[in-house]
């Protein structure tokens, strides 16, 4: 039986190599065009030449523009607007971006020989940093030093609220490390299944070639092609979903400091 | 007693990992199980509660997801 290694669609390789530059501060630098990138270059190029061909401004919408509307419109009303309110509406854009980036990924990952650049650790931690940093430098420009009262639940005596205090720290604190590992744990791990038991046709395929009681091994291939066909349906969910997901987490952490003190 | 392989104590480590995702599938049952009988209890109001259902599904599996993680940490590192 063929043995094949599943976590070699996850290798980065180098498809322009560039010389390493040398920065003062961080060394030499290996800033080389990899697989990786290409595909996050391919993702934001065609998000934007999608949006740029779409948004034609016409009072009766075209499909390419009824699309980019219904995007937008999505976005809009369930993300910023459903869940921050109306004080959401200046980060529509950071968070439409945001989801259309990491879905126009995802499904590039899906088209077969294509590379999941969310299946990278260093991308989806550099977003839920970057996410991050931003809820941060939002909570405490609009709150001042009245953001801490994030940590501090009211209603109960001081030794609680204490413990308690600590436990929104820690939770607050691990939330890049659980929204980026939820990405790149999806997207992992669907791809590492389709792979496995797109793996067995083959494998089963040519054990049947053997002939005799062994040709019972096509059926077996045939049923892995069936469940390949349903994996690859509900990883296209997956894919859309996880960046709802992401973006949604990132307006729930964006409405916790920007309605501090109204209690939305 | 002879000592193990090292190669199949990280198999048998990312095995019990893995259990961890027993927690998220009964999770994701029991969120999307309550979600229906309360949809079909009220389906007016089903709709506006899909983001948060999307949601605690996405904290759910989080934790499944971490176990998956560190199985794959122990296997392949």
């Amino acid at each position: 039986m063929a043995v094949m290694n599943p976590m070699e669609q996850f290798l980065v390789e180098k498809v322009v190599p560039l010389p390493p530059i040398s920065t003062p501060g961080l060394g030499s630098l290996d800033l080389s065009i990899t697989n990786s990138v290409l595909f996050m270059m391919l993702a934001a190029g065609l998000i934007v030449g999608f949006l740029l061909f779409a948004a034609k401004r016409e009072v009766l919408p075209g499909r390419m523009q009824a699309t980019a509307e219904f995007l937008y419109t999505f976005v809009d009303g369930t993300l910023t607007g459903g869940i921050i309110g109306d004080r959401g509406r200046p980060f529509l854009p950071f968070v439409f971006s945001l989801f259309l980036f990491i879905a126009m990924i995802n499904f590039l990952g899906m088209i077969p020989l294509g590379f999941t650049a969310t299946s990278q650790l260093a991308v989806t931690v550099t977003l839920a940093v970057m996410t991050f940093v931003i809820v941060l430098i939002i909570g405490l420009a609009r709150n001042g030093l009245g953001f801490f009262k994030l940590f501090w639940p009211t209603g109960m005596n001081v030794f609680m609220a204490a413990f308690l205090c600590i436990m929104e720290l820690i939770s607050f604190l691990i939330r890049p490390a659980t929204l980026a590992l939820r990405l790149f744990g999806n997207m992992l791990g669907g791809h590492i299944v389709m792979f496995v038991f797109a793996s067995f046709i083959i494998a089963l395929g040519v054990f049947g070639m053997h002939g005799g009681l062994a040709s019972l091994g096509f059926i077996g291939a045939g049923l892995s092609f069936a469940l390949v066909i349903g994996l690859f349906v509900l990883e296209l969910v997956v894919a859309g979903l996880q960046a709802f997901v992401f973006a949604a987490l990132t307006c729930i952490y964006l409405n916790e400091v920007v309605n501090l003190d109204h209690g939305h | 007693m002879t000592t193990m392989d090292i190669h199949a104590a990280k198999a048998i480590g990312a095995g019990l990992a893995m259990t961890g995702l027993i927690g998220a599938g009964l999770g994701l049952g029991i969120l999307f199980g309550n979600y229906l009988q309360a949809a079909i209890r009220n389906p007016a109001a089903a709709a506006g509660e899909r983001t948060y259902l999307f949601i605690g599904m996405a904290l759910a599996e989080s934790m499944g997801l971490f176990a998956f993680v560190l199985g794959l940490l122990i296997y392949f590192v």
